[in-house]
């Protein structure tokens, strides 16, 4: 038999557990391949498309895909493959910043009003709880058109972020409420730990899986906020996100002229974002709720 | 009911009420300029034959804001002024008043809404039941992927792709719009039949994305259900399974449903915004977008107030229902 170097078999053993663990959570692997897919595409497709393609009078109008012009090119000659090859990443970016400002400001909110209760806990539970039955939409169209003009890629995220911390604020909370009371926290307690030393070094760890779970669900709804404001308009004008592109195909009314290739691809890599996400947020749901495994 | 819940879910309406009206108002103030006035600055700039409407208008909004006062002061009055539905008057279509605009718009939507969140709510819950339910036929299993890749799709981008097969490809349905070109709205039974089939579409495209978020919330609650004792305690009876699914099981996991759907309305009626924009349908979304093409910022503010009020009080008359529904519920503070 031949000896296998130590370091060889720990890789090996290390591959193993992680692809055992894929197995074990087929709804998190699922949407992990599928944001891994939307990544590749603008990860390679700059390799082959350049960018040229996404400005205006770039190409012929409303020309059908074609081997020159792989998905066509839109009323204004935009290249459609190059929109979506360089316009995913910037919905992807929007939706990840405005996301990670949104668990940030919910996670601090969250644990304080779990953790401390009283008079804090009313003020924030409340204000979730109020911003969360007002319609975002509006709320966003209203900060959007004050400051509109020239918006950019961060100040999207910023504005979408404006209510993205509400649904993180309520799962954290409540979390946090069930854990107060268990063994280990009292422990700390009395060992003279204090507030922000037991949310930081007990309540956190134990909660990684919920926070990446909210996370992803954050991501997830900043996404669909900014394409919502974006396909009324309020976006990065001179942006080619997912969002921005299918405002301008409505715009010069795209279906009833039968340019299907002009909003069906942003559709389609929505919807791929949006079940990936989803599927992510499901799976770690699991991880974290073993009693979920046995339902699936 | 006891007075102190009645007065408690008041005074949460009341306060939505108040930060719809607080927002409108600081939001616009906070980037430092007031947009309305720069937007009626512009206007007048751009002058042509308009110039005279543009100055009645200013005339009409400074009397209105009394923009010389101090802000708190403005912001009492603007408060007021919400408190009675009066917006003013539009930059666009002057002299036609928001809250007038408004009013014609909101049925629109109010009955479009309703009807599909309700449709989508109840297949969806018992869809989730049936999913959830071992003896149910075999079908539900095989339909059930399709119907939660649906609820990943917002509403209005389906509502683009069942206008361009069912609409412009097959000329099922109407292109958009609420009713006929050249019909007048009125109660005839000629003009409700057009624009029932005019709001087909619209109301299809929320009610397939909405099926599979409520199937889904309502099968995790029927997992729970089926777990519980009494469950147990009525197959061991030997009850028929159709009963023991329809009044133990599904009974029991509907009414947490309908928290869950006092929390989607908001959620919903944005969705349902952007559809309306989809189809051209005569609703609020359509009026929104308009305004926000044009920046008739009195239209915009007026719309959200109204949209956020109707949504406030929805929520009130779920809220206030839910306990007479489900005497589990109690009044009392968690």
């Amino acid at each position: 038999m031949i000896a296998v170097p130590v370091s060889l078999e720990r890789t090996h053993d290390r591959i193993g557990r992680v692809l055992r663990g894929l197995r074990t959570y087929p709804m998190l692997t699922a949407g992990l391949l599928l944001i891994v897919l939307v990544l590749l595409v603008s990860l390679i497709g700059p390799l082959f498309v350049p960018r040229e393609g996404v400005q205006v009078g770039s190409a012929p109008p409303d020309q059908r895909p074609s081997r020159e012009y792989l998905l066509g090119t839109d009323t204004v000659g935009r290249q459609i493959l190059a929109i979506i090859i360089y316009g995913t990443p910037l919905t992807l970016q929007i939706g990840l910043i405005a996301g990670a400002i949104g668990l940030g400001v919910g996670m601090v909110f969250g644990f304080v009003a779990g953790y401390y209760g009283g008079a804090l806990d009313h003020l924030f539970r409340g204000a979730a709880d109020v911003f969360l039955t007002v319609p975002g939409l509006l709320i966003l169209v209203v900060i959007a058109t004050t400051f509109k003009g020239a918006v950019s890629v961060m100040t999207q995220a910023l504005v979408v972020s404006a209510l993205a911390w509400m649904y993180p604020t309520r799962t954290i909370r409540s979390q946090v409420l069930s854990m107060r009371e268990r063994g280990y926290v009292q422990l700390a307690k009395l060992s003279g730990m204090s507030g922000p030393e037991i949310i930081v070094r007990e309540l956190m760890p134990n909660l990684l899986p919920y926070l990446a779970a909210s996370f992803v669900s954050a991501v997830s709804a900043a996404i669909l906020a900014s394409i919502g404001l974006e396909a009324l308009g309020l976006g990065p004008q001179n942006e080619p996100t997912l969002g921005m592109t299918i405002y301008w195909s409505l715009y010069y009314t795209s279906v009833l002229r039968n340019l299907w290739w002009w909003w069906a691809p942003p559709i389609v890599m929505i919807v791929i974002i949006f079940v990936g996400l989803f599927l992510i947020s499901a799976g770690l749901d699991q991880v974290a709720n073993p009693r979920l495994r046995r339902a699936a | 009911m006891p007075l102190g819940y009645l007065l408690r879910r008041l005074a949460v309406f009341l306060l939505i009420v108040w930060v719809a009206a607080t927002v409108n108002f600081f939001i616009p103030r906070l980037s430092g300029a007031d947009p309305v006035r720069e937007r009626l600055l512009q206007m007048a700039a751009v002058g042509g034959t308009g110039t005279g409407t543009v100055e009645e208008v200013i005339k009409s909004y400074q009397a209105k804001f009394g923009l010389d006062k101090p802000l708190w002061q403005q912001y009492l009055s603007y408060l007021w002024d919400m408190v009675r539905f009066d917006f003013g008057v539009s930059i666009t279509r002057f002299p036609n008043s928001v809250s007038g605009m408004i009013l014609d718009a909101l049925p629109w939507t109010l009955v479009l809404v309703t009807v599909a969140t309700l449709m989508a709510f109840a297949i969806g819950s018992l869809f989730g039941a049936l999913v959830a339910w071992p003896r149910a036929p075999r079908f539900i299993h095989v339909l059930a992927p399709p119907l939660l890749t649906l609820s990943a799709i917002p509403y209005y981008l389906l509502g683009l792709i069942l206008v361009y097969f069912l609409a412009f490809t097959w000329r099922l349905f109407p292109l958009g719009g609420g009713y006929r070109v050249g019909s007048e709205p009125s109660w005839s039974w000629a003009f409700i039949q057009d624009a029932a089939y005019h709001s087909i579409l619209p109301a299809l495209s929320i009610i397939l994305s909405g099926v599979g978020f409520w199937a889904l919330s309502m099968r995790g609650m029927m997992i729970t259900t089926q777990g519980e004792d009494y469950v147990t305690f009525a197959e061991a009876k030997g009850l028929r399974p159709r009963r023991i699914f329809l009044r133990y099981a599904l009974r029991n996991a509907i009414l947490p449903q309908t928290t869950a759907l006092a929390l989607a309305l908001g959620h919903v009626v944005s969705g349902a915004v952007l559809v309306e924009i989809v189809f051209g349908y005569p609703g609020v979304g359509n009026l929104l977008y308009q305004a926000i093409r044009t920046f008739d910022y009195p239209i915009i503010y007026g719309v959200t107030f109204m949209v956020i009020v109707a949504i406030g009080l929805a929520t009130l008359i779920l809220d206030l229902l839910l306990p007479v529904l489900d005497p589990r519920i109690t009044y009392q503070r968690s």
